[in-house]
């Protein structure tokens, strides 16, 4: 058994959010500079060079990428030998206040969704697993809601083809189309039930990509000629990443989880 | 003030001058105060509208990042705020045929701005000054003096969208 101190939570969760927000992962940086090369149009080159810029102005005036710095979404993996003193929740709660406020970023947060009011840092939403070993790995997802708004969840037939399910995937992305900040980064979560088939497209955007399935389907959407901004040219998405879960005989479920070029993360193992 | 009205969809322009920010809550209060007459806390006519929440100011800057939101979330109360002389509206995104018509009755202009660029239009940004609804925080209305600030024609005086007819 391993004890862990809430307030090494609290620091590392904090730490976790400026990162996320500050700094483009290098990996979405690399997939906007190799889709520059490949755009013939001069407009979506234009739309696309200004995002790397504001990339890397933002790294050097500590400058959030994106003034919308999401609803913060907290992954806790936990190892089993792990026992925290002290309050999780608190922890992560406390943590990602902290690192909102030294960052200055935006208190986005309302406390309640239908009186709506003053807004905050804070709650984040958290997600918790038990797995195996005696370290926590945190990861910070700021969503923004820009994206997050365009989220579709439909229950297929189980004996739906993968071609009405790759049609779905391709509508969401139309539907989307030029408000949520394309190009994209597309998560699709299949299986499970509904509600988990939406986490599974939230993960997905944490994830690599390897399939078939997400390679057609790349090239499929980014024929969908919306490109950045909207405005046409050969990025529409930047990845499509599919996580997928055993289901039930009677169901299919699909979520489609949207994500704007501003896809931001980071992780730390403590 | 400028003039908008030659300027065709797809034209960049640099603008410098006055713009307000305001989102959801912003005009839902705004609207409700053309509604029951009572006084609005900034001129109309004329005025420049930007779809704009930006981030906390961050410590010897003018404003934090400040890119656009979603322009469509405001779609119906837009048609009634270029009615009370707005003369553009600055997000993102593609508007509703409601909001083209109103542009084109009224007159006015919807512009496009660089979409998740908040860091870098943060640098075209000179001054900025809380006007209204401060509980409201980053969806107070703010009066921003920008130089140079990177605007797309999105729907023209004609009535033309750039994403074409929907
Ligand atoms: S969709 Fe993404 S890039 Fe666009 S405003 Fe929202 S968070 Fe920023």
């Amino acid at each position: 058994m391993r004890i862990i101190k809430s307030q090494k939570i609290r620091a590392a969760v904090s730490a976790l959010c400026v990162k996320a927000n500050l700094f483009l992962q290098p990996d979405i940086l690399a997939l906007l500079k190799a889709a520059q090369k490949k755009e013939k149009s001069k407009r979506a080159q234009e739309i696309l060079a200004s995002i790397i810029k504001n990339a890397a102005y933002a790294r050097q005036n500590k400058l959030a990428i994106c003034q919308d710095t999401g609803m913060p979404i907290v992954f806790l993996q936990i190892g089993q030998d792990v026992r925290i003193a002290g309050s999780l929740a608190a922890a992560v709660n406390q943590g990602v206040a902290d690192g909102y406020r030294q960052a200055s970023l935006r208190n986005s947060i309302i406390q309640d969704p239908l009186a709506r009011g003053k807004s905050g840092f804070t709650p984040a939403v958290i997600h918790t697993e038990i797995i195996a070993g005696n370290k926590i790995k945190i990861t910070v997802l700021p969503k923004g809601f820009g994206c997050e708004n365009k989220t579709q969840l439909k229950m297929f037939k189980p004996t739906a083809g993968i071609a009405e399910i790759k049609k779905f995937i391709l509508d969401a992305v139309k539907s989307a189309g030029p408000d949520a900040c394309p190009p994209y980064v597309v998560g699709v979560g299949i299986g499970g039930t509904a509600d988990y088939a939406c986490l599974l497209a939230k993960k997905a955007l944490l994830g690599k990509t390897s399939t078939k399935l997400e390679a057609d389907l790349l090239k499929e959407i980014n024929k969908l000629n919306i490109g950045p901004m909207g405005l046409g040219g050969k990025t529409t998405a930047l990845a499509v990443k599919v996580k997928t879960y055993p289901t039930h005989i009677a169901g299919l479920p699909v979520c489609v989880n949207i994500s704007c070029h501003a896809t931001r993360s980071a992780s730390r193992v403590i | 003030m400028k003039d908008f009205h030659d300027l065709k969809i797809g034209q960049q322009i640099k603008f410098s001058g006055t713009v307000y920010t305001a989102r959801d809550q912003a005009h839902k209060r705004l609207v409700s105060a053309i509604k029951a007459n009572k006084k609005i806390p900034f001129d109309l006519k004329g005025a420049i509208i930007y779809y704009c929440g930006p981030t906390k100011t961050p410590k010897g800057k003018v404003i934090g990042a400040c890119g656009p939101t979603t322009s469509s979330r405001m779609d119906e109360f837009a048609p009634i705020l270029l009615r009370q002389g707005v003369s553009a509206m600055i997000g993102k995104g593609n508007r509703s045929p409601e909001v083209v018509k109103a542009v084109k009755q009224y007159r006015g202009i919807y512009f496009l701005t660089y979409a998740g660029c908040g860091a870098l239009l943060a640098k075209c940004v000179k001054a900025k000054k809380l006007i209204a609804y401060a509980d409201l925080g980053p969806e107070a209305i703010y009066k921003l003096e920008v130089k140079d600030f990177p605007l797309i024609v999105g729907i023209d005086a004609k009535g033309r969208n750039i994403y074409g007819k929907n």
